[in-house]
């Protein structure tokens, strides 16, 4: 069996899923890993489901990770979070913005949107820390932060230190101008406070 | 996406399937790129027209880019054609006779399998046309070998005059992983020299050609045989031994990393040589591939006994997960486990159409005309066989919907006789298959109302421009098609095509009841554009006054996903009747003004939203509220 580490990124089309593992990715290059990014995403751009596959070590070959085999799943929305409970290994971890984006088949009645999707990965019994990514993001003035509030969510959950993670999301916006990158690293600190805040509170 | 370009020789970048190959096309000097767009090949054209030096255009169809990469291939320039799986399909008459043609300058054609549909209306397996036409196929495995086989594909293609097929999948396409890429090199073409005997596929010249195929298919054999990308990798666990190619040689490795396999990266002529070395070395020979079983029954008419399809599933992708109970079972081990816990229920969250997207407008009055029999196209618009709409019947393939409106009409029994047909097509696929189609309507005097939804842009594969919206394919004008004058060219009359803005509902709704009534060919074009292009603009976002709101969720039904509801009730009629109320609010962040959701309103509830502070924009990219 192979010694990568696996990383599930959730969401929905339009949310900054495969950017974010993206970038996830280009970290763990950085530090001289192989790496191996895939989505199953379709017709994504239309608001379905993304989940985005990362895996990396010293080398990957296939690129999807197995059900009950990831080490970290980030959910950037509740009910996504929990659709995914099943590709975590025994001791994986979930951390997941607590924003729910309710879908017109709910809207229409057709379905329902669990009423605690929080309470319902808890019962798998798996260690989970959840926070508000959105409001985070909306703090500190524009709600496209919360994709690097995620991405400072997940920092001190990788085998590897924050700072290469940090670096690789600000490289994405030095051509954006230093008011950009300021922002992005703080909205990057507010997400690993956010965790490690919630970490804190549950021990 | 174009940010590969600048990447110096030598580097070690991530990329995806695409963008390697893309990268590899620009090394081999190919001078023509030329495809349709198509989940998951799109970003292949879309990064190549990004490089310098080369001419990179999107055709209206497959066929077209395949006609107009052979002619550059003809001129001894090197070509490049892409297209997803289906499309290979629309181009496949012109690869049948390219094939005894062959060709001067490199040709390589990438086709991408969408395995498991995640974005296709059929799943098919693109190494048949490798048999079909004898021409040879490449496999990757991964982005580093799709951009290796690619500059492969260019001397192979060269040195036997063929042109080679990389078939690539979804796996392969869209999946990043890094690549060292390498200089671009110079290919200068000799020019067209005339050779009619060769390039003029009459019989008397085809016919001489044919036998020259099948020598070349046995020289391909032979050289398949010790091509390097052809190897065998022995293992100490030698009781099953594996044959594999493209992404399934991953999954194999993963999963059985002890034991001998041969990767088949020339896949096709199959080398039976090389396969009976591997057998002679294991107990038993699985072959794992996706997703026909091509090689193993080609193995087996050799006399070879191997296994595949009986363990293996003939649909969808292979992943180890499917792999290791199968080999276990075979070996007769007990399944391997994985300490996972069951998938919890959710709600299935299906594609939606955007917000204010213009379709929304022609669903939702569809859905309001009784008595239809609607035949659907492939695009976007396909989403209207969904809810809350339910208002599109068939979708078979690009451009279908005006021969099957056309099929409905003509063989309608008395069950239908009530029933007006109508067709639904969009911009990009009309001009790629469906303007054969509607002529056909005409000229065979049908009766079906035609809609034309022309929002200026592929949409489902992410708004790549056409000849409807004058824009090439760097963004740069070009001539834009005038659908009316074409519809009218075509012999639609003129009383019967109307360019009708679908925002506007009693118009629209007015204008296709009027016209299912009338019995000929009606073409209604719709004429506003994609949310996601640069040529839509965003108006004043609407909210709900929560007071006025009596809940009778019609603008529910208009299917817009800004619309969202607040709370749930019953109201018993006076006629005694209990009814569903669903009271909503809009979410004034993504809502883009466009009013669909006002007209149906009856309480005139639903009015301009005045900010009380800044206005939260959600953009794409952004993490939604």
């Amino acid at each position: 069996m192979s010694d990568n580490t696996n990383i599930l990124v959730v969401g929905i089309g339009g949310q900054g899923v495969m950017t974010a593992t993206e970038i996830l990715a280009e970290a763990a290059i950085a530090l001289g890993h192989d790496a191996k990014k895939t989505e199953v995403a379709g017709m994504a751009q239309r608001g379905g489901v993304v989940s985005s596959h990362l895996r990396f070590g010293k080398r990957v070959l296939s690129p999807q990770i197995t059900p009950g085999t990831a080490d970290v799943l980030l959910g950037f929305e509740s009910a996504e979070a929990m659709r995914w409970q099943h590709m975590l290994k025994a001791g994986g971890i979930t951390l997941m913005n607590t924003a729910r984006l309710v879908p017109p088949v709910v809207e229409l009645g057709l379905f329902d949107y669990p009423a605690d999707p929080l309470a319902e990965i808890r019962k798998g019994g798996n260690k989970v820390v959840a926070f508000d990514a959105t409001t985070i993001a909306q703090d500190l003035g524009d709600i496209r932060l919360g994709n690097t509030v995620m991405l400072g969510a997940i920092a001190d959950h990788l085998p590897f230190g924050a700072e290469t993670l940090l670096d690789c999301v600000l490289r994405r916006f030095q051509r954006k101008g230093e008011k950009l990158v300021e922002l992005n690293r703080r909205a990057f600190e507010a997400g690993r406070k956010a965790v490690g805040a919630a970490e804190a509170a549950a021990a | 996406m174009a940010a590969v370009m600048p990447v110096p020789a030598a580097s070690r970048v991530l990329m995806s399937g695409n963008e390697a190959v893309a990268r590899a096309v620009w090394e081999a000097g190919v001078k023509v790129a030329a495809a349709y767009p198509g989940t998951p090949s799109t970003e292949m054209l879309e990064v190549i027209s990004g490089y310098p030096d080369l001419y990179a255009e999107w055709s209206v169809n497959e066929k077209v880019s395949l006609e107009v990469a052979i002619g550059c291939a003809y001129t001894g320039s090197r070509a490049f054609c892409c297209m997803k799986h289906v499309g290979m399909n629309v181009a496949s008459d012109a690869l049948m006779t390219l094939t005894l043609t062959g060709v001067v300058g490199g040709l390589v054609i990438a086709i991408a399998d969408d395995v498991g549909l995640s974005s296709s209306q059929n799943e098919q397996d693109s190494r048949y046309w490798g048999r079909f036409a004898h021409v040879p196929v490449l496999e990757p495995a991964d982005s580093q070998e799709a951009y290796a086989m690619t500059l492969y594909g260019y001397e192979l293609s060269e040195r036997f005059q063929v042109p080679v097929i990389l078939r690539m999948t979804t796996r392969i396409n869209h999946v990043k992983s890094l690549v060292t890429v390498g200089e671009r090199g110079e290919h200068v073409g000799a020019g067209f020299r005339k050779e009619p005997a060769r390039f003029v596929m009459v019989p008397g010249n085809a016919g001489k050609r044919i036998p020259l195929m099948f020598k070349r298919d046995g020289e391909l054999r032979a050289l398949a045989e010790t091509c390097e990308l052809n190897f065998i990798e022995n293992g100490a666990d030698r009781r099953v031994g594996f044959i594999a190619s493209g992404p399934a040689y991953m999954h194999v490795k993963e999963s059985f990393p002890n034991a001998p396999v041969l990767k088949l990266g020339f896949s096709s002529p199959v080398p039976f040589g090389k396969c009976r070395e591997l057998a002679a070395l294991v107990d038993q020979v699985v072959v794992v591939e996706e997703v026909e079983p091509l090689v193993e029954t080609e193995l087996k008419a050799q006399g070879l006994k191997v296994i595949g399809k009986e363990i293996l599933p003939v649909q969808g992708e292979l992943s180890p997960n499917v792999l290791r109970p199968a080999i276990a079972r075979l070996l007769g081990e007990p399944v391997p486990e994985t300490t996972r816990l069951a998938p919890l229920q959710v709600f299935p969250r299906p594609p939606t159409m955007c917000v204010a997207c213009p379709h929304l407008g022609v669903y939702y009055t569809l859905s309001q005309v009784r008595n239809l029999n609607i035949s659907g196209d492939i695009g976007c618009y396909t989403l209207g066989a969904g809810h809350p709409w339910n208002a599109l019947d068939t979708c078979v393939s690009m451009g279908a919907s005006m021969g099957v409106a056309l099929g409905m009409d003509k063989g309608r029994g008395e069950a239908d006789k009530d029933k007006r047909v109508v067709a639904v097509i969009g911009d990009s696929t009309f001009l790629h298959m469906g303007m054969q189609g509607l002529l056909d309507m005409v000229y065979n005097k049908g009766n079906v109302t035609v809609l034309l939804l022309d929002n200026r842009a592929v949409g489902m594969t992410g708004g790549q421009d056409n000849p409807g919206n004058g824009r090439d394919i760097h963004g740069e004008e070009a001539p834009r098609v005038d659908f009316a004058k074409l519809v009218s060219a075509l012999g639609v009359k003129d009383e019967r095509i109307h360019t009708v803005n679908p925002y506007e509902l009693p118009v629209l709704f007015r204008t296709i009841r009027d016209e299912v009534k009338v019995p000929d060919v009606s073409v209604i074009i719709t004429d506003q554009p994609c949310v996601l292009i640069k040529d839509y603009h965003k108006l004043k976002p609407f909210e709900v006054i929560d007071d006025k709101c009596t809940g009778c969720g019609n603008c529910i039904d208009v299917g817009c996903p800004a619309i969202h509801v607040t709370r749930r009730g019953k109201e018993v009629k006076a006629s005694g009747r209990e009814v569903d109320l669903a009271f909503v609010r809009i979410e004034t962040s993504v809502c883009t003004g466009c009013g669909l959701c006002v007209q149906p309103c009856a309480p005139k509830a639903i009015v301009h939203h005045v900010p009380t502070s800044p206005i939260r924009l959600m953009t794409k990219g952004g993490c939604a509220a």
